[in-house]
This record gives C-alpha cells, structure tokens and sequence, in this order.
C-alpha cells in the first residue's frame, strides 16, 4: 500500500474563524438582480451561516443552475460551478462523491430545480448525497421575463398562459419527502434570521437537505406580494407536528403548500430524518473508497493498478 | 479441397447459451495456436428470436469476420414457441437452420439438432446440400443432453460434436469448463461433452474440412474493443464512471463498474444520460479522472453537458458505441452514421476531439490517448466506435496492455503551485488566461488554497467572471481554438499514429475507411492485389482534429479512391471533402446500411465496380460514384 500522502487539498477541514466577507468576490461584479429581489436574502443567509460554520470558502464547491438564482456563485466567493438550465445537481452529486470532504451545495430556482431539473431532483432526493440544496421560488420565471413556472399558482396568467395557467403547481416539499430527502425546510428571504439557521442547520445535516426558500420576484411576480406576513411553523401554537414522523410531516407540508396560494406564508423545519448519507451506503457495500478519490491523484507513492492484472480472463 | 480456415456459425434463440459457448469455443482455438475473431448477431430481445456468432480461426492473424460460413451449428431456436403467433413466430424455431444459409459455402457442414428442428421443415434442405456439396448430420442434441445432464447443455453436445468432425482435442474445452463451473453442471457437461464427441465419431463422415493449424509467438488474449476502451480507461487512471444503460454502450460501462470497485473507483448508474454526462464533469471538476458514454439516443441527451464540458475546459471523456438509427433504430445492428452527430451536436463554435478506433488492440491505445488529450487540453475527448467492435473479440499479444498507468491529471495544478500562477490585480487566481501558448490555462481542484475560480458556460473573464465584453470574447474564443491546432500537432508528433495503412505503397487506388471497418477493408485489399489490382488503404481513426496531412498525402499518391463506411449518407467522404476542401472527383463511396458489417468480398466486389463500372451484384451495398462520374 501507498504511505500517507501529504494533505493536497489545504483549505478543507480547517475550523478557522471565518469573516462574512471572505466569501465576497475581490472584484465584485455588478448584481444582475433588481433591487428588491429576494435573491439578496439567500447570498446573505449563505454567508451568514458559512461563516458562523466556520467553512472555508475554499473548501466549498457552490453549484448553481441557469436563472437569476444561478448567479449566486458570482456573487458568493468559493470554488464555483455555475452548470446549465436543471443540472446543478448531478455535478454537485459528483463532485461530492469525488471528493465527500468537500461542503458541497446546490442551488437554482423553482424551474431550474422541479421543472426542467425534476429529474434530478427526485433522485438526488432518493439517494440523499450528503449535500445541501436550496431552490430559489418565486413562482414565476424572471430572467426569461414572467413566464409560469411550476410553482406558479393555478389561474396565473403569463406571456405565455393568456388566459391563466390551468395547470396545479407542484408540491416542492411532498415531492422532496416522497422522493427520499431527509431534511425538508421551506424559509423566505424576508426572514433573514430563519434563513441563516436553517442554511446552518442544512449544511450539517448528513444527507440531502432540501430548502425551499421563496425569494420574492419584484419585477415579474409582483402578485405574489412579499411572502410576508410569515409563520414559523415551530414557533407557532396552531402546528404542532412531530419533524422526524413522517405522516405529520407530510400532512404538514400539504397545508402548507395549500396555506401559501391562500396568502399564509407557513416556513420552517419540515422533516428530519437520519438515513444514511449516499456516501455511508455505497461506503457499506464497498462501491466507494475510503480515502476520497481526489486525494489519490495528488499522491505520487500510490500504485495504480493495471489492466495487465486482469487479463487473466482473457486468456 | 482443404479450405484454409474455419468459420463456424453457432446458431439459435436468445437464452440458448450462444455467446457463452461461442466464447469458449473462440478461446480454445486461441488457446490451440489459431487467430480468432467472432462476429455476433443478435436481436433486440431478451429471450427467443434469432442469434448467431462466427468464430472464424485461421493460423495467419484474422482482422474481420468472413464471407460467410463453411460450419453451420445450428441449436434451434428454443425459446420459439408460440403456436398462436404463427405469422411472427412460425419459423422462428428453425430459422437457426434456414437463416442466411445460401452463405454456408460450397462443401460446408451443417450440424443440426434434430431433437428441435424437424426436417421437412426445411425447404429442400436435401436438393440443396446435394447441389452445394453440403455435408449434414441432422443430431439429437437434445437427447443427448437431456440424457447425460439437462436439456439447456445442448449447446455442450453441439460442441463435442463439432469437435468429433473436425478432430478437434477436448482438452482446451474441459479446461475452459472447469475454469467457469464447478460441482454437478461441470460434471455433466464434460461428460456430454464426451458422449457426444464419441457418438459423432462413430458416424460415417464425408467432409473435407479440418481444423487449420497454428502457433502463436506470444501470449494471446481474447479481447472486445469494449474492454479495450475499458482497460484503456482503468490504465489512465480513470476511476469515475457514470451512466444509463443503452445497447451498444452498456458494455463499456458494465465492464468497468465491475472492475472499479476492486481498484477504489466509483462507478454510477442514474436517472438518465444528461445526469450521466454531468455526474462525470462535477467529477472531473472535483479532481478525478471521469467518464461516461452512451450510444446514439442517449448521447442526443449529452449534447448540452458535452458543450459545457467545452466551455468550462473541464475535462472529460466519453464514449459513443454508434448503432443503426434514426431514433430506436436497429437498437442490436451496427452502423456508422452517428459521425456527424458526434462531430457537430452542441450549440455554438464547439469543439472536442473524437477518435474512431479500428480494431479492439486501437480501441485500448486510443481511449488512453483520449483521456491524455481531454486531460492535457481541457476538453472533451469522445472515443466513436459501434455495435461491431463493441463485441468482436479477437485475440492480442498480452503484452500490448504491459504499459505504465498513467494517472496524470494534465493541466492541473498542485496547491504549492498556485501562488506562482498568474493572478489578477485583485488577488483571485485566474483559471482562464488570454494567451497561454498552446490554449490551455492550468486548473486548480476545489478544496486547494488560493485556486478558488467560477466555472461557467456563460463566457467569462480570465477569473472565470460572466461577461459579454466583446474583446474578452473574441480572446477567450481563439484560445480556446487554438487547443485544436496544438492537439493537431501533439498526435502528428506522436510515435504511434492514429491512421493504419495497408499495402504496397505505391499502388494506384485507394480505399479509405474509418472505425471498425479497417479490418475487412485490409482483408479485402490483401485480396485485391492477389488479384492483380494495385490496391493500399488508409483506416482513419482520429476524426477530429482532422488528420490532414494523413489523409492528404494518401489521396495524393493514387488516382482513385474508395471511401467504405457503415451509413446511406456518406458522412466521411463528406468530412474528408469539407476538411480537405477538394478531392471531389476522386472520391467515390461504398455504403452498406443494412444492419450487417461489411464482409471482405463485398468490398471486393465494390472495388471492381469502382474501378470497371456497372453494377453491385447485390442491394446489401450500395455504390456513390465520385463528382463528375
């Protein structure tokens, strides 16, 4: 066997003291979003709950869809991949298998993430990778100019619905439970402070953690007011329901996803549960190294095997 | 007379043990001295209809499968049988036997189980082997298995008796038996195995054809080019894999989550081939040496992660495995027509390299080469290759895969590095420079200090930020052309090209191919200047970059030439003239689109016609005479 290598990858693991911006790009582009966009509240929720974390922004791989939403890591200084329209998903997946020390997190908006990427998302959902993913919903599709998305609400009329749209919207949060998430949380950018715990609590979550997070659209979704007044369905009296059981969980998040196109705004901590990780599993039944895979390449004593070994078989 | 080779055809239904026992039987006869190749053929299904494989043996090497068979083992199908589909399933059962069987050359063997193939069944099979000098022995295969084991073993009886009229040792069969089964079945199997051996050489034989026999310098193995592109893969380092199942391709991806596991790798099966290709770029992204692949339809869905691929300079290979289409196509047949799909899907100026091996020894070179190229350029490297090669297996000197792995991660850097790469102003690492000199800008790897960038398929600064500054683009969009030029030169360089000549240097016509065609093309050529004609071929194998100067040169030194590929569309002759930008006139094309491979004699035959004109003797291929002709 090949000896320790030296450690190739410096930024990961260091627990340091970490300032808020650190993960502000030393040229800082000009933000394509508008003023008003709930857009704002997640990059600040990010960095808010990094930095409190301790996470380097080095050692974070952020990667994002196509939208307004996937401009984040332009604005959010780590190691970024902005993929295109639906598949942030199987690369950040990835990414993370490679390399399972990496703070991996996805994000992009509700068309990205349960539209075109749907796919993606019930079966990322399913094997629960160990990473975060929060999905930008406004209801609406802002960079393309106001068209409907998958969650806009049924009637909503559009460029491209004249006459309202005759679809039902999508259940973000019952669609990630049933597809196998085990930590399901909806917040909204005008709740700053809700936002940041529940990134926090995301980040350290050991599995795939789904945040819905509505980010008012200012420009096209302007029906769809501010998302406030807010509840915080674990601070509220009226819902009392049980994160880890998933029945009440799943009723809950049926009214809540009802409670939002009635004008209730029903946020907070869904389901929690602790199923192995991705990486746990395909770990047990020996489908994955120990030792992340990216580490190898970086280690000139490991003997890589050959295919002269195994002709054997062919003989 | 005493033919110099042997080609035996092993015929029946899917399920009826064809592949395994063909296998075996092709890696006896390597084992015994002989070359080998196989040639498969088998339907879209999972149980029934009609399947056959080729092992064609000679002592001198075999590149291609032949012009048809001169021994016929026919199983019958035994999974066909249901009465109350008489219009799809009534001659299913002893289609093994009639199938194609006007190709069974003048004097051939058919071995037939009698215990499944009624022959009266068989249209004047009697008249026929009379006129053709056709040696049949109708044989209960059946009972004979069903005596001595279990029906299923039939495929054994068959073998022992191809041995017992061929006078062939049992040895290398035993042997192979005992490495693959054990306890009972293994027991039972050799003793069909003998039966029917004895049975057969008991009986009055008439036939003229024996085994050939041979020597072998060095070791051989028994090799498909999948494996080669798989083996090929594992000697770089690849350890990633991602993917969906789809025929052709599945071999590829099968034969490496099974080896990955056991050397550390990670192989994953998802939702669908647009998640496949992205899974093997966050991989590659992150640091490992990653791959996926699929065949036509599945590679449709990697169009947009291959462009992203291109526009974020991360590397990555992937495979292509081409079947017939449009659409579903022949998902089971071969064909060549997804070249230009492969060099153009993808929107905008994009660019990758794409590389069509020949054989399955090519096949491993050129999957090595096409990770050390995505790897050292940052861009997507795609290995193109069909149901044919996929398949084939053929033997190789062992020592062709005794080389040095090569787990090199190319323009990558090492944290120690970074602070002495370029930077901007600011203080951010600049992933993606104006004017490196030959277009690569070196990478760092998420999780290193100091490297931190945005990978984007917007267009982007030198730091990886979006912008549509049109003196950034135009930067940004030469250099990342300028890899193509430097790629170029970096395989011309090379010791072992990519192209494969064959014959006299001088000759006066050519034949060009591409891919998996090589073989029979060589064959044929071997033939032709037999024959008088003064005949040299060029097999391409690296697609793009264009290999000008080869194919230049080639065309240059004859005065005509013949351009075979697998497709109605001509789509290589139609490359080398847009490429080339002229030989018009020079080029005709020789097309078969039917779902069969080539055999060399087609190929004969097309010549002659290029060369004398008139017509092809038959609709299997098809001929494009040159401009102006």
């Amino acid at each position: 066997m090949s000896s320790q290598p030296t450690d190739p990858f410096g930024a990961i693991g260091q627990n340091r003291e970490i300032e808020q911006d650190e993960y502000t790009p030393g040229i800082e582009p000009q933000a394509t979003w508008c003023p008003g966009c709930g857009d704002f509240g997640v990059l600040k929720a990010l960095k808010g709950a990094m930095a409190e974390l301790g996470r380097d922004p080095e050692e974070i791989l952020l990667a994002t869809g196509i939208g307004c939403s996937g401009k984040l890591n332009s604005y959010f200084s780590s190691y970024g991949f902005h993929t295109i329209h639906g598949r942030s998903l199987p690369v950040a997946r990835a990414a993370k298998l490679a390399n399972p020390d990496l703070e991996v997190v996805a994000a992009g908006g509700d068309g990205d993430g349960y539209g075109i990427g749907g796919n993606h998302f019930m079966h990322t959902a399913r094997e629960n990778h160990d990473m975060t993913y929060i999905v930008f919903n406004n209801e609406i599709f802002g960079l393309t100019k106001g068209q409907t998305s998958p969650t806009s609400p049924k009637g909503h009329k559009s460029k491209t619905q004249p006459h309202g749209s005759a679809k039902d919207p999508i259940r973000p949060l019952s669609l990630a439970l049933t597809s196998g998430a085990s930590y399901v949380a909806r917040t909204a950018a005008v709740n700053p402070n809700q936002a940041k715990e529940i990134i926090t609590e995301a980040v350290e979550h050991d599995g795939f953690a789904h945040i819905d997070f509505l980010t008012q659209c200012p420009t096209w979704n302007k029906d769809a007011k501010q998302y406030v007044p807010y509840t915080d369905i674990q601070d509220s009296d009226e819902y009392d329901f049980d994160v880890t059981d998933r029945r009440e969980a799943s009723e809950a998040m049926y009214e809540a996803e009802n409670a939002l196109y009635e004008g209730e705004v029903l946020t907070g901590r869904f389901f929690k549960d602790d199923r192995p990780s991705y990486g746990q599993e395909k770990r047990a039944v020996g489908e994955m190294p120990e030792q992340p895979l990216a580490e190898r390449y970086f280690d000139d004593d490991h003997e890589w095997e050959r295919s002269y070994d195994l002709l054997d078989r062919h003989k | 007379m005493t033919e110099q080779e042997l080609v035996w055809r092993i015929a029946g239904g899917s399920g009826d043990g064809i592949d395994s026992t063909s296998q075996n039987f092709a890696k006896a006869l390597m084992r015994s001295g002989l070359s080998v190749f196989t040639h498969r053929h088998y339907p879209s299904r999972i149980r029934g209809g009609h399947t056959y494989v080729e092992v064609r043996a000679k002592s001198e090497p075999v590149k291609s499968r032949g012009d048809g068979y001169n021994f016929l083992l026919a199983l019958g199908d035994s999974f066909a049988r249901n009465p109350q589909e008489e219009a799809y399933y009534g001659e299913e059962e002893i289609k093994p036997l009639t199938e194609n069987l006007d190709d069974l050359r003048e004097g051939g063997i058919i071995v037939y189980d009698e215990g499944l193939i009624e022959d009266e069944d068989v249209e004047d099979l009697q008249e026929r082997a009379d006129e053709e000098g056709w040696h049949v022995y109708p044989l209960d295969l059946r009972g004979m298995a069903r005596e001595h084991g279990r029906e299923v073993m039939r495929n054994t009886a068959g073998v022992g008796a191809t041995c017992a009229l061929l006078d062939i040792e049992l040895d290398p069969f035993i042997d192979l038996m005992s490495e693959g089964m054990g306890g009972e079945i293994l027991e039972q199997n050799i003793d069909i195995l003998r039966k029917a051996r004895d049975q057969v050489a008991e009986m009055e034989q008439d036939h003229d054809l024996q085994i050939p026999e041979g020597s072998h310098d060095e070791d051989q193995v028994l090799v498909s080019g999948s494996t080669g592109i798989a083996y090929g893969a594992l000697d770089e380092g690849c350890r990633f894999i991602a993917g969906y199942p789809m025929t052709p391709w599945t071999d590829v991806f099968t034969i490496m989550s099974q080896n990955l596991p056991e050397v550390g790798g990670i192989s994953e099966q998802v939702e669908d081939e647009i998640a496949a290709a992205a899974l093997a770029l966050g991989a590659s992204h992150a640091g490992a040496k990653a791959m996926s692949g699929s065949s036509g339809g599945g590679f449709a869905l990697m169009s947009e992660p291959l462009g992203l691929a291109e526009m974020t300079e991360t590397p990555v290979v992937l495979v292509e495995a081409m079947r017939a289409g449009p659409s579903t196509g022949m998902p089971t047949k071969p064909e060549q027509a997804d070249l230009e799909h492969v060099l153009y899907t993808s929107q905008g100026d994009s660019h990758r390299v794409v590389f069509a091996p020949g054989n399955a020894a090519e096949a491993y070179d050129q999957a090595r080469k096409a990770f050390q190229i995505a790897y050292d350029y940052q861009i997507p490297a795609i290995v193109l290759y069909d149901q044919k090669l996929s398949g084939e297996l053929r033997n190789v000197d062992e020592s062709h895969f005794d080389r040095e792995p090569n787990p090199s991660l190319g323009a990558t850097l090492t944290e120690e590095d970074i602070p002495d790469a370029p930077h901007h102003a600011s203080g951010k690492f600049q992933r993606f420079l104006h004017d490196p000199e030959n277009g690569v800008s070196p990478r760092t790897i998420p999780g290193q200090k100091g490297g931190r960038f945005l990978a984007t398929g917007n267009e982007h600064t030198p730091e990886g930020h979006i912008s549509e500054d049109p003196h950034n683009r135009v930067m940004q969009v030469n250099r990342r052309e300028r890899k193509l030029g430097a790629i170029r030169e970096d395989l011309d360089g090379r010791e072992r090209t990519n192209q494969t000549y064959h014959g006299p240097e001088d000759a006066d016509y050519g034949i060009v191919t591409f891919g998996s065609q090589q073989g029979t093309v060589e064959e044929a050529v071997d033939r032709l200047n037999e024959a008088g004609h003064s005949v040299k071929s060029l097999g391409v194998s690296d697609l793009m970059p264009y290999p000008e100067g080869d194919v230049e040169a080639f065309l240059e030194s004859v005065d005509e030439c013949l351009v075979v590929e697998m497709n109605s569309s001509a789509q290589f002759r139609g490359l080398t003239q847009k490429e080339l930008g002229r030989f018009g006139e020079k080029l005709s094309s020789l097309l078969k689109y039917n779902g069969n491979p080539f055999e060399p004699g087609e190929i004969v035959e097309g010549f002659e016609t290029s060369i004398n004109g008139g017509e092809l003797p038959g609709e299997e291929t098809t001929y494009l005479p040159a401009a102006g002709d």
